[in-house]
Protein backbone atom coordinates (compact mmCIF):
# COMPACT_ATOMS: atom_id res chain seq x y z
CA UNK A 1 0.00 0.00 0.00
CA UNK A 2 3.10 2.50 0.93
CA UNK A 3 4.82 1.35 -2.21
CA UNK A 4 1.63 1.24 -4.27
CA UNK A 5 1.06 4.93 -3.31
CA UNK A 6 4.35 6.42 -3.81
CA UNK A 7 3.94 7.35 -7.26
CA UNK A 8 2.10 10.99 -7.10
CA UNK A 9 0.14 10.67 -10.22
CA UNK A 10 -1.31 7.99 -8.93
CA UNK A 11 -2.49 9.36 -5.49
CA UNK A 12 -3.32 13.03 -7.48
CA UNK A 13 -5.55 10.23 -9.51
CA UNK A 14 -7.47 8.81 -6.44
CA UNK A 15 -7.56 11.80 -4.46
CA UNK A 16 -9.32 13.76 -7.16
CA UNK A 17 -11.83 11.00 -6.78
CA UNK A 18 -11.73 10.57 -3.10
CA UNK A 19 -11.95 14.61 -2.09
CA UNK A 20 -15.18 15.48 -3.33
CA UNK A 21 -16.97 12.46 -1.65
CA UNK A 22 -15.24 12.78 1.80
CA UNK A 23 -15.89 16.31 1.52
CA UNK A 24 -19.65 16.36 1.24
CA UNK A 25 -19.43 13.25 4.35
CA UNK A 26 -17.68 16.01 6.04
CA UNK A 27 -20.30 18.56 5.75
CA UNK A 28 -22.89 16.27 6.65
CA UNK A 29 -20.79 14.59 9.56
CA UNK A 30 -20.46 17.65 11.20
CA UNK A 31 -23.57 19.10 10.49
CA UNK A 32 -25.24 16.62 12.39
CA UNK A 33 -22.22 16.42 14.71
CA UNK A 34 -23.10 20.30 15.32
CA UNK A 35 -26.74 19.95 15.74
CA UNK A 36 -26.85 17.39 18.10
CA UNK A 37 -24.14 18.71 20.62
CA UNK A 38 -25.20 21.81 20.30
CA UNK A 39 -29.17 22.04 20.42
CA UNK A 40 -30.07 18.45 20.79
CA UNK A 41 -27.82 17.39 23.87
CA UNK A 42 -29.23 17.82 27.40
CA UNK A 43 -27.30 20.61 29.49
CA UNK A 44 -25.08 19.93 32.29
CA UNK A 45 -26.41 19.73 35.42
CA UNK A 46 -23.75 22.07 36.80
CA UNK A 47 -21.94 23.48 34.05
CA UNK A 48 -25.63 24.58 31.86
CA UNK A 49 -25.42 25.34 28.56
CA UNK A 50 -21.40 25.86 28.90
CA UNK A 51 -20.82 21.99 28.54
CA UNK A 52 -21.66 22.68 24.69
CA UNK A 53 -18.14 23.78 24.43
CA UNK A 54 -16.94 20.86 25.02
CA UNK A 55 -18.08 19.05 21.85
CA UNK A 56 -15.76 21.42 19.62
CA UNK A 57 -12.87 21.48 22.84
CA UNK A 58 -12.40 17.90 23.19
CA UNK A 59 -12.25 16.41 19.74
CA UNK A 60 -10.09 19.78 18.80
CA UNK A 61 -7.64 18.64 21.86
CA UNK A 62 -7.93 14.73 20.64
CA UNK A 63 -6.69 15.81 16.90
CA UNK A 64 -4.40 18.38 18.12
CA UNK A 65 -2.65 15.11 19.16
CA UNK A 66 -3.20 12.42 16.88
CA UNK A 67 -2.33 14.81 14.06
CA UNK A 68 1.31 15.13 15.53
CA UNK A 69 1.45 11.72 15.97
CA UNK A 70 0.30 11.17 12.57
CA UNK A 71 3.69 13.91 11.55
CA UNK A 72 5.79 12.59 13.29
CA UNK A 73 4.84 9.30 11.82
CA UNK A 74 5.13 10.20 8.33
CA UNK A 75 8.21 12.25 8.82
CA UNK A 76 9.72 8.74 10.01
CA UNK A 77 8.79 7.14 6.93
CA UNK A 78 10.07 10.13 5.09
CA UNK A 79 13.52 9.52 6.78
CA UNK A 80 13.92 5.60 6.85
CA UNK A 81 12.25 4.95 3.21
CA UNK A 82 12.85 8.41 1.48
CA UNK A 83 8.99 8.09 0.75
CA UNK A 84 8.43 11.14 -1.78
CA UNK A 85 4.68 11.75 -0.90
CA UNK A 86 5.13 11.09 2.96
CA UNK A 87 7.45 14.08 3.63
CA UNK A 88 4.39 16.32 1.34
CA UNK A 89 1.79 14.60 3.99
CA UNK A 90 3.88 15.78 7.28
CA UNK A 91 4.50 18.75 5.56
CA UNK A 92 0.65 19.46 5.14
CA UNK A 93 -0.61 17.80 7.67
CA UNK A 94 1.70 20.45 10.25
CA UNK A 95 -0.68 23.45 9.69
CA UNK A 96 -3.47 21.93 10.39
CA UNK A 97 -2.45 19.74 13.34
CA UNK A 98 -1.86 23.49 14.35
CA UNK A 99 -4.91 24.98 13.64
CA UNK A 100 -6.89 22.49 15.78
CA UNK A 101 -4.20 22.94 18.97
CA UNK A 102 -5.27 26.98 18.69
CA UNK A 103 -8.82 26.10 18.55
CA UNK A 104 -8.20 23.73 21.54
CA UNK A 105 -6.33 26.42 23.37
CA UNK A 106 -9.11 29.07 22.23
CA UNK A 107 -12.57 26.95 23.39
CA UNK A 108 -10.53 26.07 26.09
CA UNK A 109 -9.94 29.38 27.12
CA UNK A 110 -13.91 30.62 26.69
CA UNK A 111 -14.74 27.48 28.96
CA UNK A 112 -12.75 28.51 31.68
CA UNK A 113 -13.43 32.17 31.79
CA UNK A 114 -17.29 30.85 33.40
CA UNK A 115 -15.93 27.52 34.77
CA UNK A 116 -12.94 28.77 36.65
CA UNK A 117 -12.81 32.43 36.79
CA UNK A 118 -9.52 32.71 34.40
CA UNK A 119 -9.18 32.83 30.76
CA UNK A 120 -5.56 31.00 31.61
CA UNK A 121 -4.14 28.58 34.13
CA UNK A 122 -0.14 27.80 33.94
CA UNK A 123 -2.03 24.16 34.87
CA UNK A 124 0.14 21.42 33.78
CA UNK A 125 -2.21 20.37 30.83
CA UNK A 126 -2.51 23.61 29.66
CA UNK A 127 1.12 24.42 29.43
CA UNK A 128 1.96 21.52 27.76
CA UNK A 129 -0.47 21.74 25.04
CA UNK A 130 0.61 25.18 24.38
CA UNK A 131 4.37 23.44 24.09
CA UNK A 132 2.96 21.29 21.89
CA UNK A 133 1.38 24.34 20.11
CA UNK A 134 4.87 25.99 19.47
CA UNK A 135 6.25 22.88 18.23
CA UNK A 136 3.86 22.74 15.33
CA UNK A 137 4.83 26.43 15.00
CA UNK A 138 9.25 25.59 15.08
CA UNK A 139 7.95 22.44 12.80
CA UNK A 140 6.86 24.88 10.05
CA UNK A 141 9.16 27.88 10.24
CA UNK A 142 11.99 24.66 9.89
CA UNK A 143 10.62 22.85 7.58
CA UNK A 144 10.19 26.39 5.48
CA UNK A 145 13.42 28.25 6.32
CA UNK A 146 15.77 26.47 3.69
CA UNK A 147 16.30 26.98 0.04
CA UNK A 148 16.35 23.96 -0.58
CA UNK A 149 12.74 22.35 0.17
CA UNK A 150 14.15 18.91 0.85
CA UNK A 151 16.39 19.87 3.05
CA UNK A 152 13.50 21.86 4.69
CA UNK A 153 11.66 18.60 4.85
CA UNK A 154 14.49 16.38 6.95
CA UNK A 155 15.25 19.30 9.13
CA UNK A 156 11.70 19.22 10.15
CA UNK A 157 10.77 15.32 10.16
CA UNK A 158 14.02 15.10 12.68
CA UNK A 159 12.29 18.02 14.83
CA UNK A 160 8.98 15.91 14.75
CA UNK A 161 10.28 13.15 15.96
CA UNK A 162 12.25 14.98 18.67
CA UNK A 163 8.84 16.57 19.98
CA UNK A 164 7.66 13.38 20.07
CA UNK A 165 8.72 13.42 24.22
CA UNK A 166 5.72 15.85 24.68
CA UNK A 167 2.94 13.43 23.31
CA UNK A 168 2.75 11.15 26.27
CA UNK A 169 3.40 14.32 29.09
CA UNK A 170 0.40 15.88 27.48
CA UNK A 171 -2.04 12.66 27.72
CA UNK A 172 -0.77 11.66 31.20
CA UNK A 173 -0.33 15.76 32.32
CA UNK A 174 -3.51 14.90 34.37
CA UNK A 175 -2.67 11.85 35.93
CA UNK A 176 0.97 12.79 37.32
CA UNK A 177 0.22 16.32 38.42
CA UNK A 178 -2.45 17.17 40.53
CA UNK A 179 -4.22 19.93 38.12
CA UNK A 180 -6.94 22.05 37.71
CA UNK A 181 -8.05 20.59 34.11
CA UNK A 182 -9.93 17.37 34.85
CA UNK A 183 -8.69 13.73 34.31
CA UNK A 184 -9.68 11.86 31.69
CA UNK A 185 -13.26 10.89 31.46
CA UNK A 186 -13.68 8.95 27.68
CA UNK A 187 -10.28 7.22 26.87
CA UNK A 188 -9.29 5.84 30.61
CA UNK A 189 -9.65 2.31 31.75
CA UNK A 190 -12.77 1.24 32.60
CA UNK A 191 -14.56 2.46 30.19
CA UNK A 192 -16.09 6.02 29.10
CA UNK A 193 -17.36 7.95 32.17
CA UNK A 194 -19.48 10.64 30.45
CA UNK A 195 -23.55 10.06 29.79
CA UNK A 196 -24.44 8.29 26.72
CA UNK A 197 -26.40 11.51 25.81
CA UNK A 198 -23.20 13.55 25.78
CA UNK A 199 -20.56 10.63 24.77
CA UNK A 200 -22.63 10.03 21.39
CA UNK A 201 -22.70 13.68 19.81
CA UNK A 202 -19.38 13.91 21.39
CA UNK A 203 -17.60 11.26 19.02
CA UNK A 204 -19.92 12.21 16.38
CA UNK A 205 -17.71 15.54 16.79
CA UNK A 206 -14.78 13.41 16.44
CA UNK A 207 -15.42 11.59 13.13
CA UNK A 208 -16.50 14.71 11.85
CA UNK A 209 -13.05 16.52 13.06
CA UNK A 210 -11.20 13.38 11.78
CA UNK A 211 -12.78 13.61 8.19
CA UNK A 212 -12.31 17.53 7.91
CA UNK A 213 -8.56 16.32 9.10
CA UNK A 214 -8.70 13.94 6.10
CA UNK A 215 -10.23 16.35 3.69
CA UNK A 216 -7.99 19.06 4.10
CA UNK A 217 -5.26 17.13 4.35
CA UNK A 218 -5.86 15.55 0.78
CA UNK A 219 -6.44 19.26 -0.52
CA UNK A 220 -2.95 20.73 0.53
CA UNK A 221 -1.18 17.80 -0.22
CA UNK A 222 -2.88 18.26 -3.74
CA UNK A 223 -1.61 21.57 -3.47
CA UNK A 224 1.71 21.32 -2.72
CA UNK A 225 2.03 18.59 -5.25
CA UNK A 226 0.71 21.43 -8.12
CA UNK A 227 3.03 23.74 -7.00
CA UNK A 228 5.73 21.50 -7.80
CA UNK A 229 4.58 20.91 -11.13
CA UNK A 230 4.11 23.89 -11.57
CA UNK A 231 7.64 25.28 -10.55
CA UNK A 232 9.18 22.29 -12.44
CA UNK A 233 7.44 23.52 -15.65
CA UNK A 234 8.64 27.02 -14.84
CA UNK A 235 11.98 26.14 -14.89
CA UNK A 236 12.07 24.13 -17.72
CA UNK A 237 9.95 26.74 -19.78
CA UNK A 238 13.46 29.31 -18.99
CA UNK A 239 15.52 26.52 -19.59
CA UNK A 240 14.12 25.59 -22.80
CA UNK A 241 15.05 28.28 -24.83
CA UNK A 242 19.00 28.52 -23.80
CA UNK A 243 19.01 24.72 -24.50
CA UNK A 244 17.34 25.32 -28.11
CA UNK A 245 19.62 28.03 -28.79
CA UNK A 246 23.14 26.24 -27.47
CA UNK A 247 21.93 22.98 -29.62
CA UNK A 248 21.09 24.40 -32.81
CA UNK A 249 24.60 26.81 -32.41
CA UNK A 250 26.01 23.02 -32.32
CA UNK A 251 24.01 21.75 -34.65
CA UNK A 252 25.16 24.54 -37.32
CA UNK A 253 28.80 23.95 -36.02
CA UNK A 254 28.75 20.28 -37.44
CA UNK A 255 26.60 21.20 -40.74
CA UNK A 256 29.79 23.89 -41.36
CA UNK A 257 32.54 21.57 -40.43
CA UNK A 258 33.12 19.55 -43.41
CA UNK B 1 39.08 8.32 23.16
CA UNK B 2 42.05 10.76 21.89
CA UNK B 3 40.37 12.14 18.97
CA UNK B 4 37.30 12.59 21.51
CA UNK B 5 39.41 14.58 24.14
CA UNK B 6 41.43 16.48 21.05
CA UNK B 7 38.06 17.85 20.24
CA UNK B 8 36.54 18.76 23.33
CA UNK B 9 40.04 20.83 24.02
CA UNK B 10 39.83 22.07 21.10
CA UNK B 11 36.65 23.82 20.83
CA UNK B 12 37.07 24.47 24.57
CA UNK B 13 39.98 26.93 23.81
CA UNK B 14 38.47 28.50 21.03
CA UNK B 15 35.40 29.37 23.07
CA UNK B 16 37.68 30.68 25.84
CA UNK B 17 39.99 32.47 23.79
CA UNK B 18 38.10 33.78 20.68
CA UNK B 19 37.20 37.01 21.32
CA UNK B 20 35.63 36.07 24.95
CA UNK B 21 32.36 34.24 23.64
CA UNK B 22 32.16 32.85 27.43
CA UNK B 23 32.72 36.71 28.45
CA UNK B 24 29.77 37.56 26.42
CA UNK B 25 27.82 34.73 27.13
CA UNK B 26 28.14 36.38 31.08
CA UNK B 27 27.62 39.79 30.50
CA UNK B 28 24.25 39.11 28.82
CA UNK B 29 23.09 37.16 31.56
CA UNK B 30 24.00 39.77 34.09
CA UNK B 31 22.76 42.45 32.23
CA UNK B 32 19.54 40.49 31.21
CA UNK B 33 19.14 39.84 35.40
CA UNK B 34 19.93 43.54 36.06
CA UNK B 35 17.27 44.91 34.09
CA UNK B 36 14.33 43.41 36.07
CA UNK B 37 14.86 45.33 39.38
CA UNK B 38 14.44 48.31 36.83
CA UNK B 39 11.04 46.67 35.51
CA UNK B 40 9.41 45.58 38.39
CA UNK B 41 10.79 47.94 41.02
CA UNK B 42 13.38 47.68 43.95
CA UNK B 43 11.29 46.20 46.52
CA UNK B 44 13.58 43.47 48.21
CA UNK B 45 10.69 41.05 49.00
CA UNK B 46 9.22 41.08 45.21
CA UNK B 47 12.69 41.13 43.76
CA UNK B 48 13.25 37.56 46.45
CA UNK B 49 9.87 36.05 45.30
CA UNK B 50 10.45 35.88 41.86
CA UNK B 51 14.45 36.36 42.19
CA UNK B 52 15.23 32.48 40.99
CA UNK B 53 12.99 32.40 38.09
CA UNK B 54 14.48 35.79 36.77
CA UNK B 55 17.48 34.05 37.03
CA UNK B 56 16.73 30.59 35.20
CA UNK B 57 15.33 32.51 32.47
CA UNK B 58 18.44 34.57 31.73
CA UNK B 59 20.26 31.81 32.22
CA UNK B 60 18.10 29.82 29.26
CA UNK B 61 18.94 33.26 26.75
CA UNK B 62 21.85 33.11 27.81
CA UNK B 63 22.62 29.89 26.75
CA UNK B 64 20.22 30.15 23.81
CA UNK B 65 22.39 33.46 22.10
CA UNK B 66 25.67 30.84 22.69
CA UNK B 67 24.24 28.23 20.64
CA UNK B 68 24.96 29.21 17.15
CA UNK B 69 28.97 28.68 17.68
CA UNK B 70 28.23 25.18 18.62
CA UNK B 71 28.24 24.10 14.95
CA UNK B 72 27.77 27.46 12.80
CA UNK B 73 31.34 28.33 12.36
CA UNK B 74 32.96 24.80 11.54
CA UNK B 75 29.67 23.81 9.34
CA UNK B 76 30.99 27.15 7.08
CA UNK B 77 34.07 26.49 6.78
CA UNK B 78 33.95 22.53 5.96
CA UNK B 79 35.45 21.10 9.06
CA UNK B 80 32.08 19.54 10.03
CA UNK B 81 32.48 17.68 7.08
CA UNK B 82 35.90 16.43 7.70
CA UNK B 83 34.30 15.19 11.24
CA UNK B 84 31.77 13.33 9.47
CA UNK B 85 33.91 11.23 7.44
CA UNK B 86 36.38 10.85 10.44
CA UNK B 87 37.00 7.98 12.63
CA UNK B 88 34.97 9.27 15.69
CA UNK B 89 31.19 8.60 15.14
CA UNK B 90 29.50 11.64 14.80
CA UNK B 91 27.41 11.28 18.36
CA UNK B 92 30.83 11.10 19.79
CA UNK B 93 31.57 14.22 17.83
CA UNK B 94 28.61 16.12 19.29
CA UNK B 95 28.99 14.94 22.39
CA UNK B 96 32.44 16.32 23.13
CA UNK B 97 30.92 19.86 21.19
CA UNK B 98 27.89 19.78 23.93
CA UNK B 99 30.81 19.22 26.98
CA UNK B 100 32.77 22.07 25.73
CA UNK B 101 30.13 24.43 25.84
CA UNK B 102 28.84 23.22 28.84
CA UNK B 103 32.06 24.04 30.52
CA UNK B 104 32.39 27.41 28.03
CA UNK B 105 28.97 28.36 28.79
CA UNK B 106 26.70 26.70 31.65
CA UNK B 107 29.62 26.19 34.05
CA UNK B 108 30.41 29.86 34.04
CA UNK B 109 26.23 30.67 34.23
CA UNK B 110 26.13 28.37 37.65
CA UNK B 111 29.31 30.03 38.90
CA UNK B 112 27.72 33.55 38.34
CA UNK B 113 24.89 33.16 39.94
CA UNK B 114 25.60 33.33 43.56
CA UNK B 115 26.44 36.69 42.69
CA UNK B 116 23.46 37.65 40.68
CA UNK B 117 21.26 35.94 43.49
CA UNK B 118 22.75 38.44 45.81
CA UNK B 119 21.34 41.63 43.47
CA UNK B 120 17.96 39.66 43.87
CA UNK B 121 18.05 39.78 47.50
CA UNK B 122 18.10 35.87 47.80
CA UNK B 123 18.67 33.76 50.85
CA UNK B 124 21.65 31.96 51.69
CA UNK B 125 20.15 28.55 51.55
CA UNK B 126 18.76 29.54 48.53
CA UNK B 127 21.34 30.67 46.95
CA UNK B 128 23.08 27.15 47.10
CA UNK B 129 20.10 25.87 45.54
CA UNK B 130 19.89 28.12 42.43
CA UNK B 131 23.78 26.95 41.98
CA UNK B 132 22.97 24.16 42.59
CA UNK B 133 19.86 23.76 40.06
CA UNK B 134 22.03 25.49 37.82
CA UNK B 135 24.82 23.01 37.91
CA UNK B 136 22.25 19.76 37.01
CA UNK B 137 20.17 21.63 34.64
CA UNK B 138 22.67 23.49 32.44
CA UNK B 139 23.83 20.13 30.90
CA UNK B 140 20.47 19.58 29.21
CA UNK B 141 20.20 22.92 27.59
CA UNK B 142 23.40 22.60 26.30
CA UNK B 143 22.68 18.71 24.89
CA UNK B 144 18.94 20.10 24.22
CA UNK B 145 20.36 23.25 22.21
CA UNK B 146 22.85 20.96 20.06
CA UNK B 147 19.73 19.84 18.34
CA UNK B 148 18.39 23.11 17.71
CA UNK B 149 21.42 24.00 16.31
CA UNK B 150 22.24 21.28 14.27
CA UNK B 151 18.94 21.46 12.95
CA UNK B 152 18.60 25.21 11.77
CA UNK B 153 22.52 25.02 9.94
CA UNK B 154 22.06 27.03 7.26
CA UNK B 155 18.90 28.20 7.53
CA UNK B 156 17.23 31.41 6.80
CA UNK B 157 16.85 33.72 9.85
CA UNK B 158 18.67 30.77 11.55
CA UNK B 159 18.60 32.86 15.07
CA UNK B 160 14.59 33.24 15.26
CA UNK B 161 14.34 30.02 14.07
CA UNK B 162 16.61 28.60 16.19
CA UNK B 163 14.61 30.12 19.11
CA UNK B 164 11.52 28.99 17.76
CA UNK B 165 12.94 25.31 18.33
CA UNK B 166 14.61 25.17 21.03
CA UNK B 167 12.75 27.30 23.41
CA UNK B 168 9.24 25.46 23.85
CA UNK B 169 11.94 22.04 24.87
CA UNK B 170 13.85 24.50 27.40
CA UNK B 171 10.66 24.83 29.49
CA UNK B 172 10.85 21.61 31.60
CA UNK B 173 13.85 22.50 33.12
CA UNK B 174 13.09 25.59 33.47
CA UNK B 175 10.04 24.18 35.31
CA UNK B 176 11.94 22.10 37.33
CA UNK B 177 15.36 24.59 38.26
CA UNK B 178 13.08 27.64 39.21
CA UNK B 179 11.31 25.32 41.14
CA UNK B 180 14.11 23.53 43.26
CA UNK B 181 15.15 27.39 44.49
CA UNK B 182 11.14 28.25 45.38
CA UNK B 183 10.32 24.83 47.27
CA UNK B 184 13.69 25.45 49.49
CA UNK B 185 12.85 28.95 50.07
CA UNK B 186 9.58 27.60 51.33
CA UNK B 187 11.29 25.07 53.26
CA UNK B 188 9.94 22.45 51.21
CA UNK B 189 12.67 19.81 50.37
CA UNK B 190 13.59 20.34 47.01
CA UNK B 191 15.37 16.94 46.73
CA UNK B 192 12.67 15.64 44.03
CA UNK B 193 13.16 18.92 41.87
CA UNK B 194 16.79 18.18 41.65
CA UNK B 195 16.57 14.61 41.27
CA UNK B 196 13.78 15.11 38.18
CA UNK B 197 16.34 17.78 36.92
CA UNK B 198 19.34 15.55 37.22
CA UNK B 199 17.38 12.91 35.29
CA UNK B 200 16.05 15.56 32.86
CA UNK B 201 19.98 15.94 31.85
CA UNK B 202 20.88 12.14 31.90
CA UNK B 203 18.12 11.68 29.49
CA UNK B 204 19.59 14.45 27.48
CA UNK B 205 22.53 12.75 27.17
CA UNK B 206 21.51 9.77 25.96
CA UNK B 207 19.14 10.75 23.40
CA UNK B 208 20.14 14.46 22.44
CA UNK B 209 23.81 13.07 20.40
CA UNK B 210 21.71 10.93 18.62
CA UNK B 211 19.33 13.76 17.05
CA UNK B 212 21.83 15.91 17.05
CA UNK B 213 24.01 13.76 14.48
CA UNK B 214 21.18 12.67 12.52
CA UNK B 215 20.25 16.27 12.15
CA UNK B 216 23.72 17.20 11.42
CA UNK B 217 23.93 14.23 9.00
CA UNK B 218 21.03 15.64 7.02
CA UNK B 219 22.71 19.17 7.52
CA UNK B 220 25.74 17.27 5.19
CA UNK B 221 24.00 15.78 2.34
Amino acid sequence: MINWLANPARFMRLSAKAVPWCGWTTAVVLAVGLFWSLVLAPPDYQQGDTVRIMYVHVPAAWMALSIYLFVAAASAVALVWRHPLAEVAARAAAPIGAAFTFVCLATGSLWGRPMWGAWWVWDARLTSVLVLFFLYLGYIALASAFDDPARGGRAGAVLALVGVVNLPIIKFSVDWWNTLHQPASVMRIGGPRIALSMLAPLLMMAVGFSLLFVVLLLLRMRTSLNERRAMALRLNADAAPAWRAGRERVISAQISVP
Amino acid sequence: MTAFLGLFRRDLSLALRHGGDTGLVIGFFVLAVILFPFGVGPEPELLQRIGAGVVWVAALLAALLSLDRLFEADYRDGELDLLALSNLPLELAVLAKCAAHWVGTGLPLALTSPFLALLVNLDRSAIGMLFASLLIGTPSLSLIGSVGAALSLGARRQGVVLALLVLPLYIPPLIFGAGAVEASEAGNGARAYLLILGAMSLAALAFCPWASAAALRQALE
